[in-house]
């Protein structure tokens, strides 16, 4: 986790140097990313209530673009405050020992008008794991807004351990979602 | 001696089973601590029994217009039929509200009903924790007054068989 957050921190002092291009920051109100899973077939979606989100992108040179993107896993909102508790919990997101997740991209590319590439670092209870999903960009009053949702297998990184590891009760497949509205 | 037709029997009791099982399900749902495959596996029941539950309503009101239950029996006194009639229209009205208060705090929750895992039904009204606040108390008030009104429903048919020992129980008997 220490070598991952300096990762992160690198990316995020020296890309502006480095590409020239411009930091933007997330703003919370407008911005969100969630995880759904499906349990019993039900889909269920709750939302990170505490992440930072770091995107450093120029539309002009999107392939120099980079993005670092850390949650608090302990932060997820099921609705239910005793849910909450229970997913931080050593079981599923383990929060004491691994109270963030992080994603930290290596290549963003360019795939066509408003699409991008993603390939980056995703680090969750310190399991990391290489990944590429695809991201859709566009420019909303000033702001630049994202899009994404990328699939993931939740025992790739032992969320729901024990008698959750049943993927018949809750599923393998978890889709990530982030909606980030961003400017400077 | 005339009798419920075989569908409104049918209806009745199975009806009856799955209201009994949907209330104590819920009742031992809602008491296991945590979050718990048990506990989710129930919910889900629950909510299919529940689900269940409304359309075999429907179902049985559309056959009740069609075929009329049997005359009131003449030994008993008419304002008995005036309460056992008040009692039947509040069982069937129960009978929906009670689902359907439910179903309502589940979309209320954030947690829509997939019927039996395959189909997966609408969710009527989107998260809301305000709202589900209020339904979960609706709910529950429903449900209780339910357990209440069918326990006197069923005393009433069990007095009937064993103390006036008339045939009222016995036309909903196979």
């Amino acid at each position: 986790m220490k070598t991952m957050k300096k990762i992160a921190l690198v990316s995020l002092m020296g890309v502006p140097l480095a590409a020239g291009a411009a930091v933007l920051k997330a703003d919370p109100a407008k911005s969100s990313v969630s995880a759904t899973f499906k349990q019993m077939n039900v889909p269920i979606e709750s939302k990170f209530k505490k992440y930072t989100v770091a995107i450093d992108y120029d539309a002009a040179k999107p392939d120099a673009s980079k993005a670092t993107v850390e949650v608090e896993t302990a932060s997820l909102d099921m609705g239910d405050p005793e849910y909450n508790k229970e997913v931080a919990k050593k079981e599923w997101f383990n929060s004491a020992q691994f109270p963030k997740a992080t994603f930290v991209s290596s290549a963003i590319k360019s795939a066509g008008p408003g699409k991008l590439t993603v390939t980056g670092k995703l680090t969750i209870k310190g399991k990391a794991t290489d990944i590429t999903f695809p991201l859709t960009v566009k420019t909303e009053g000033g702001k630049q807004v994202f899009d994404g949702a990328l699939p993931i297998k939740r025992l790739a990184y032992n969320i729901g351990e024990g008698e959750w590891k049943d993927t018949g009760m809750v599923a393998d497949d978890v889709t990530i979602k982030f909606h980030v509205v961003a400017g400077q | 001696m005339q009798r419920y037709t075989k569908t409104a029997m049918v209806l009745h009791w199975l009806i009856a089973l799955m209201i009994v099982s949907a209330f104590f399900l819920g009742l031992t749902m809602v008491d296991i601590p945590g979050f718990t495959p048990t506990k989710l596996k129930y919910f889900s029941w629950h909510k299919w029994l529940g689900v269940t539950v409304l359309a075999l309503a429907a179902v049985r009101l559309l056959w009740r217009q069609a075929n009329r239950p049997p005359a009131p029996l003449v030994s008993i006194p008419p304002w008995q039929h005036k309460v056992a009639d008040g009692v039947h229209y509040l069982l069937y009205f129960l009978m929906f509200a009670a689902p359907i208060s439910g179903y309502l705090y589940g979309s209320a929750a954030g947690v829509p009903v997939v019927y039996l895992k395959l189909i997966p039904l609408p969710a009527i009204i989107g998260p809301d924790p305000e709202l589900k606040a209020i339904l979960k108390t609706v709910h529950y008030v429903l449900v209780m007054t339910m357990a209440g009104v069918v326990v006197c429903h069923a005393l009433a048919a069990l007095k009937h068989h064993f103390i006036d020992r008339d045939i009222t129980l016995k036309r909903m008997l196979p």
